[in-house]
């Protein structure tokens, strides 16, 4: 029996130790009616060899390609040291620390974790995760509405990410509040700071501001914020954690800085995986603390006055406040924080900002390069990071069959989630590429499209 | 020592970076950032011993029994991650053409299946992330069913007060008011209350069947006869499902939406709080409502399903479909069960918890429902003990620490005071149920000849009780250098 020590001795001990003599009389409480009979949609059990063959060929079966693809989730290298010891058993199998003093590795971790996030995006605390970058956001939204009182509508830009778009408006309007999404500038791919007036028509609880935002484009983060700001609303920057080792942190846009800063984890050092499991992250100012859903560690003593971690702010959280928690978030993605933690721990300022660096030079010079193909244009004149849409002159779609039968996945067709945009593809290139990479992906697209 | 405090400034680990650095000059100085963040400047070898030896603080299921009540810490097999993690699943870009990740769909497809099968759901979506996201998308189909009818009136989400906190928290977030029931001395829901909180506002009840008090719920079918009757729907959280899984359907319950949390029935790790994956089951009438994507499987190949033949779907509620890789763990985890072992997972949960409940009442414990079964997990009290002695749940818990075992749930559920819960799960031999009856012995001796000593726990530990109420008060979440 897989994963069952019993033997027959234990069994027979066990049961008259309880007074029964089988194992079905124990579920003697249950009404006969309910008991189900054989699971025949399950298939046998299979041994660890035989499960192993059928995972290797169904990997296999997948292969591996040259990734260009981005769009909210990006290929880097992570150091070997980040998966071996993040799955050593003591991290892997413990559950979340209630017990503070069975689970100080755990908690000492996070709380090094709260430091680095909230020293990356410039806030002044971080919580110890949320499930993934989408949701982070759409919590970043009912916080500023909770904070805000008077007014249920968030400002989203169409520059946002999609589906997370799609995630916030699913998540959101169970609360009655609107979500009311922001054109953009179809010259420069950015929110035009200048054209927000218009829209500003009633208060508004939040303006959610994506740095860089999901064609890649730089955002003009502080005018956007002072815009908010001005409005008497909150600013939720989005952000990417590789970016943030360049880039101004949303602690620090504008005059007074964004109030939340979300995003999507992903990037460091958590591999690509189908999607998931990866980690939301969210900070945010001080006045904010009491709003912010999810976990929290703090550092306090113990008895002899050493130093120790513990969950706190535990009254916010459902397993106390029930019905009147900020969330009824309780499971978070520690173990995708363990990771992040130990990857930024051995990159380290200089690491991250050469990875950052390194993405950005890649990715430019990918777009030099394909520009020079006959019929091949940047999409959008805005600056940036490493991500770049580009106007291709026949249907992205055929492009990316075509490449795909190289071993290249050449990037996102934008039409698929902007339907007006035309043939447009959305393209990284990350440190993980080499100049032949690059020059590999040149010359099949300028084949494919001659 | 923090990760911080072994930073010197200049050091770099060369070989986890690209060789040179890139120009920047290409992003606008204003973005640019001006001071670099916080992060430690430290070796690799020094950052290898630093976390290695933090995991070493760290109790698991991999290193004690942790009786954890409501939580099903059973082994989680080595080869569901390493299986999890072969290069070509981690790195299948998400959004990557799904001709290129038909072994990857294929697991899924399969998942979808056999969870379908264990449950007698019509319709099964892995995206949910976490219990609680699974909770929320659940009560969001139990709206939207409602709205698809025109059924405005439909406000109020039943609760019994055993529940998990997550039920209540999750119905406010979905716009419901809660409506909360009592439990009879037995243990179950109270038939008298659930009778008075039915309405026409009544939109649904969130039931954990056998409850989180260990005991299964005899009147389920009434209960659904009831709910259903009143035109609300029922919830039903799969927290508990490793107490009846092969044995009792929920769909043959009469539930109309579960979830189901596959860190705890389907042994994927609980990675010190997540991930998790709590995959919805639903009932024919929901089917619409599913969230998306969902796999299909025709003529041979494994596509998604999305919103487009899905337009009355709640929608989205992960970038994108949920935590792949754990339900990935979950799909090795139930192949390796098989039929027969799925079966198994039951039985050898319910004899573990009845031999542990067994054996401790014997040693002189006080149960919280004698006269009733255990299910996977059960209740014991130490009222009488705080009465006569001061000595608390939370005070034998810590002291359980220092005898090498992770505490059982404690102070949950709230109305049995001075509650243990403990869950032994189906993966534990006699010999360390055995040898946790006599700690637990050893316990009571010393509750009786030295309660002070036990007030004090734990003493064995590298640190001893930590201070909350300071952890509140003087708020320290993050490292400041010193200036």
């Amino acid at each position: 029996m897989p994963f069952i020590p019993h033997t027959k001795e234990d069994i027979a001990e066990m049961l008259a130790s309880i007074g029964a003599s089988t194992i079905e009389e124990l579920f003697d409480e249950i009404p006969k009616d309910l008991i189900s009979g054989e699971l025949t949609g399950v298939p046998p059990g299979l041994s660890e060899m035989e499960i192993s063959r059928l995972m290797m060929e169904r990997a296999n079966a997948d292969g591996l390609f040259q990734n260009f693809i981005g769009a909210g989730a990006y290929e880097h290298h992570i150091p070997a040291a980040v998966w071996q010891i993040t799955t050593r058993g003591e991290f892997y199998s413990s559950y979340t620390p209630y017990q503070a003093e069975a689970s100080q590795g755990t908690l000492q971790l996070l709380y090094e974790y709260q430091t680095m996030m909230a020293s990356l995006t410039g806030m002044d605390v971080s919580n110890a995760s949320m499930y993934d970058g989408a949701t982070a956001l759409a919590e970043a939204a009912l916080m500023a509405v909770r904070s805000h009182k008077s007014s249920r509508r968030i400002l989203i830009p169409k520059t946002v990410h999609p589906v997370y778009r799609k995630v916030v408006r699913a998540i959101v309007s169970n609360q009655k509040i609107d979500v009311v999404e922001l054109p953009f500038c179809e010259e420069s791919g950015q929110v035009l700071p200048e054209s927000l007036d218009e829209f500003y028509k009633e208060d508004f609880a939040a303006l959610v501001i994506p740095q860089p935002n999901f064609f890649g484009v730089l955002e003009q983060v502080d005018e956007l914020t002072d815009w908010a700001h001005s409005k008497n609303a909150l600013a939720i920057g989005v952000v990417n954690p590789t970016a943030l080792a360049l880039l101004t942190p949303p602690g620090e846009w504008g005059s007074k800085g964004a109030d939340i800063a979300v995003g999507e984890g992903q990037p460091l050092g958590i591999p690509l995986s189908s999607g998931g499991p990866y980690f939301g992250f969210m900070a945010c100012k001080t006045n904010l603390l009491r709003q912010i859903p999810g976990r929290i560690i703090g550092r306090t003593h113990d008895l002899d006055n050493k130093p120790g971690f513990v969950l706190t702010l535990q009254a916010r959280e459902q397993h106390i406040r029930r019905s009147k928690a900020t969330s009824n978030i309780c499971t978070n993605q520690g173990l995708m924080v363990t990771a992040a933690t130990i990857y930024m721990a051995l990159l380290g300022p200089e690491g991250l900002r050469r990875v950052a660096a390194q993405s950005h030079a890649n990715t430019l010079n990918l777009v030099e390069k394909l520009e020079k193909i006959n019929g091949v244009k940047r999409t959008f004149s805005g600056p940036i990071f490493h991500e770049a849409a580009l106007t291709l002159p026949t249907s992205a779609k055929e492009v990316l069959l075509k490449l795909k039968e190289k071993g290249v996945l050449a990037g996102l067709n934008l039409q698929e989630y902007y339907p007006d945009i035309g043939n447009t593809l959305l393209v990284c290139a990350t440190e993980t590429k080499t100049a032949a990479d690059l020059q590999n992906y040149a010359d099949l697209l300028a084949e494919s499209l001659s | 020592m923090l990760i911080f405090e072994h930073s010197r400034p200049g050091r770099v680990n060369y070989s986890q970076s690209p060789l040179t650095a890139a120009s920047t000059s290409n992003i606008p100085k204003n973005l640019q950032r001006k001071t670099p963040p916080l992060l430690p400047e430290v070796s690799e070898m020094d950052t290898v011993r630093h976390y290695t030896r933090l995991s070493q603080k760290n109790f698991s299921i991999d290193t004690e029994f942790y009786p954890l009540g409501s939580c099903t810490m059973k082994y989680n097999p080595r080869a569901c991650n390493s299986l999890a993690m072969l290069p070509q699943f981690t790195a299948r870009h998400p959004l990557a053409p799904e001709n290129t990740g038909q072994g990857y769909l294929a697991c899924m497809y399969e998942l979808q299946e056999i969870l379908k099968e264990v449950t007698g759901m019509a319709g099964v979506s892995l995206t949910p992330m976490a219990g609680a996201q699974g909770e929320l998308i659940g009560v969001m189909m139990i709206r939207a069913y409602h709205e698809s009818r025109g059924d405005y009136a439909r406000n109020e989400i039943i609760v019994p007060d055993a529940a998990h906190g997550t039920n209540p928290a999750t119905a406010v977030m979905c716009g419901f008011k809660v409506v909360e029931i009592a439990t009879d001395k037995e243990g179950n829901v109270d038939m008298a209350a659930l009778e008075a909180a039915v309405s026409p506002k009544t939109a649904g009840l969130m039931l954990t069947n056998p409850s989180t008090l260990g005991v299964f719920e005899k009147n389920v079918s009434e209960m659904s006869r009831m709910v259903h009757q009143a035109g609300g729907l029922l919830y039903y959280d799969g927290a508990n499902l490793n107490a009846v899984l092969g044995k009792v359907k929920p769909g043959d319950m009469g539930f109309d939406v579960i979830h189901i949390n596959l860190h705890k029935t389907f042994s994927t790790p609980h990675g010190g709080g997540g991930p998790g994956s709590a995959p919805v089951g639903v009932a024919e009438r929901l089917l619409p409502f599913i969230p998306v994507p969902i796999v299909a499987h025709e003529n041979g190949t494994y596509r998604w399903i999305t919103e487009k033949e899905k337009p009355q779907s709640i929608g989205r509620l992960s970038a994108h479909m949920g935590n792949a890789g754990v339900l990935l763990r979950a799909y090795i985890y139930v192949r390796l069960l098989g039929m027969e072992g799925m079966h198994r997972v039951a039985e050898f949960a319910t004899l573990n918890a009845n031999y542990l409940m067994a054996e401790l009442r014997k040693a002189g414990f006080e149960i919280a429902y004698p006269t009733r079964r255990a299910s996977h997990e059960f209740i014991v009290t130490l009222r009488d003990i705080k009465d006569k002695t001061g000595v608390t749940a939370m005070n034998l818990a810590k002291r359980l620490l220092d005898k090498g075992y992770h505490a059982p749930t404690t102070y949950f559920p709230m109305l049995v005071p001075e509650c243990l819960l403990i869950e032994p799960a189906e993966t534990e031999s006699k010999e360390t149920l055995d040898a946790f009856v006599v700690a637990m012995k050893e316990i009571l001796t010393e509750i009786q000849e030295q309660p002070d000593m036990v007030k004090g726990a734990p003493h064995e530990m590298p640190l001893r009780k930590l201070d909350d109420v300071k952890a509140a008060r003087e708020l320290d979440l993050s490292w400041k250098p010193k200036s």
